[in-house]
């Protein structure tokens, strides 16, 4: 048998990392459609499942691929898929059944240049909207976003555990740039790695609520084949699972399955502050951006010029109170996004009536820091 | 007042669900009826199947069936279906689903999931019309037919789907109807019994839809389903389909190739 996780220090690529995060966390089933930036992901997954046991299956497109992945999902296996903008794009509808029938289930985006087939080879963040407002209907989503090849491994098993523990879909957004970097990575031993396992029944089937959750409100949730005959369907349905079309019920769901994420943004919330506490200027970045914009920071404090960053590990669900309280004492805060305005509406709001400068970047190349340092010398100019 | 009796199907149909939301008249009751009487007839561990479905009149039927039941979205059963037949090849996976579901936007799932002979029992109502949205044209409807979207005749060929599916390397492909119940049953056992890719086709009237658009009543349409059909060993090309004048009918293909799962464990077990 092949060892699961590859403890030990290599030098290697985001994908590669991603795909051994998810074997570390303990994905047994992924499918995927070919897609650049993120098909070596699936090439490694490839080659590395067999001797382990997991099922690698490449779809007819990202339709068939999601939809494999909840069917793998609701048989008790941890599943994936990964892709770009245009796979989601297709797989928007079937995630929103994932969250309907509260799939666990991980979709890593790498992230390139769009709308439409875009740069297909360049790296971008012009998804993060798309993720949380794609689907039809209301939904709250979870998406983490790594900043280094180790992130891409260590977010991959965040993402597992946190889909895990809330029963819904979760969102790795990548980008190209990080998807194809090469640098180091450290994989812990196993053992060392918090995994998180779904909430299983312990009642009798008889009396088991496939949509009855307590003041969690993550209902428990049982296997296909394991006794529970349970039915799960995306219409709206009540705590048997059984559709019910009524305006009651479609209100005691919906609030459920969105207040379960909300009234945990604390707890789901992951973020990095650098140089915060006195800061005049406030970066805010996210992904790769936030490197750069690390290194702004530290150059514009040489130069005498307060500036903090807080990088965002988490997007969504958005911690709009954290954020409000790291920029309290800020003057100006500037956002950095490979895009022409996404979080920075959110951040915004957070902030309002606080001035927001919007530094967008497009097409391929992250900021460079000289071009965050430049927006931040600007607020004193 | 007579006592209320336990159906005879009880324990296999989700009681509290019913009565189910189908028109009088309609072949889908027929179907549900076939399946889970020869899963009664086979005696089958209900614990050990799992019933999917697509979107639209026949996507309900996993919600009546006391067994593991997905009701997914519109043309994507067959993708659950294969995560699920991978993942668990201990149970019985079966696809309950109309043909606008299977064949028009769930069509490229369907030939790929037959190529890959991914192990699952198709059962494809054929009514020759999207039924819940009011009987528009589809994949099956027969040429020139008028419907709310082609009042002036359907200009688009229909897909025979016995040959489709067989073509794209499906190992047991069958077309029955609902007025030769015993034949349905049977292969449906036989489909529920089989490793590998099973599809049946069962015509269906839709009564509400295109019967009346077709003034043709519900006993006009079964009748059509008894005097129209001709049960013949053909080649499953060879097997015609019209509704108003000739359906061939039968068991057209029964092969065993290694399933996409047994292929799967064998590159497992090599590479361990």
């Amino acid at each position: 048998m092949a060892d699961r996780v590859l403890t030990g220090t290599r030098f290697v690529h985001g994908d590669w990392a991603c795909a051994e995060g998810a074997i570390s966390a303990g994905c047994g089933y992924y499918a995927a459609y070919p897609i650049t930036p993120a098909t070596e992901i699936a090439e490694r997954i490839a080659q590395r499942f067999p001797a382990l046991g997991g099922t690698f299956i490449q779809f007819e497109d990202e339709i068939g691929a999601i939809a494999s992945v909840i069917g793998a999902s609701f048989s008790g296996l941890k599943a994936m898929t990964a892709t770009s903008g245009p796979g989601v794009s297709l797989m928007l509808e079937n995630i929103g059944l994932a969250v309907m029938t509260e799939a666990p289930c991980v979709i890593v985006n790498v992230m390139r240049g769009g709308p439409s087939t875009g740069q297909p080879t360049m790296g971008a963040q012009g998804d993060v909207m798309q993720c949380r407002w794609g689907m039809h209907g209301d939904v709250e989503t979870i998406a983490l976003a790594p900043q280094s090849v180790q992130e891409m491994y260590d977010l991959t098993v965040e993402a597992f555990n946190l889909s895990e523990a809330y029963r819904t879909p979760v969102f790795l957004l990548s980008d190209a740039n990080i998807g194809h970097l090469y640098e180091r990575l450290t994989i812990p031993r196993d053992g060392e790695l918090t995994l998180v396992e779904r909430k299983r029944p312990t009642l009798p089937p008889i009396e088991y609520l496939p949509y009855g959750a307590d003041e969690s409100l993550v209902p428990p949730m049982a296997s296909f084949g394991d006794g529970y005959r349970f039915y799960s369907t995306g219409l709206t349905h009540d705590e048997k699972g059984y559709p019910d079309m009524s305006a009651e019920t479609q209100d005691r769901l919906i609030r459920r399955l969105c207040d379960k994420i909300r009234r945990n943004t604390d707890k789901i919330t992951r973020t990095e502050a650098l140089m915060t506490d006195d800061c005049d200027v406030l970066v805010v970045a996210y992904g790769i951006t936030a490197r750069s914009a690390a290194t702004a920071v530290k150059q514009a404090r040489d130069r005498g010029l307060k500036a903090g960053l807080l990088r965002l590990v988490s997007l969504w669900p958005f911690p709009d109170k954290l954020i409000e309280k790291t920029a309290e004492d800020a003057k100006t805060l500037i956002v950095a996004e490979m895009n022409y305005g996404q979080l920075v509406r959110e951040i915004e709001r957070a902030v309002k009536p606080k001035p927001v400068r919007f530094l967008p970047k497009l097409g391929e190349n992250p900021h460079t820091p000289g071009e965050i340092l430049e927006a931040i010398r600007r607020v004193y100019a | 007042m007579t006592e209320e009796m336990e159906h005879r199907l009880g324990d296999y149909l989700r009681m509290d669900r019913l009565p189910h939301i189908w028109c009088a008249g309609c072949g889908l009751g027929i179907i549900l009826h076939s399946y889970v009487e020869a899963i009664q007839e086979l005696s089958m561990d209900l614990d050990k199947i799992v019933t999917v479905s697509g979107i639209g009149c026949a996507g309900r039927a996993s919600g009546y069936v006391n067994t593991d039941a997905f009701h997914t979205t519109h043309g994507r059963a067959l993708p659950f279906a294969t995560g699920i037949s991978i993942s668990r090849p201990d149970l019985k996976t079966v696809v309950i689903s109309g043909d606008g579901d299977l064949f028009a936007i769930g069509g490229n799932h369907l030939i790929h999931a037959a190529r890959r002979n991914v192990d699952m029992l198709v059962i494809c109502s054929n009514n020759f019309n999207y039924g819940m949205t009011g009987a528009q044209y589809g994949p099956t409807t027969p040429p020139n037919t008028r419907t709310p979207t082609s009042p002036y005749g359907s200009i688009e060929n229909p897909f025979n789907l016995v040959a489709l599916v067989a073509s794209s390397g499906a190992t047991m492909v069958s077309r029955w109807t609902v007025y030769h119940v015993y034949h349905l049953k049977n292969a449906i056992k036989k489909g529920l019994q089989k490793k590998g890719f099973s599809f049946i086709e069962v015509i269906s009237p839709c009564t509400t839809g295109f019967g009346r658009l077709n003034r043709l009543t519900p006993i006009e349409m079964m009748r059509q389903l008894r005097d129209n059909t001709k049960i013949k060993k053909v080649h499953p090309t060879e097997a015609t389909i019209d509704p108003h004048t000739e359906i061939i009918i039968g068991d057209f293909v029964d092969v065993r190739k290694p399933t996409y799962g047994e292929i799967l464990r064998e590159l497992e077990a090599k590479a361990r």
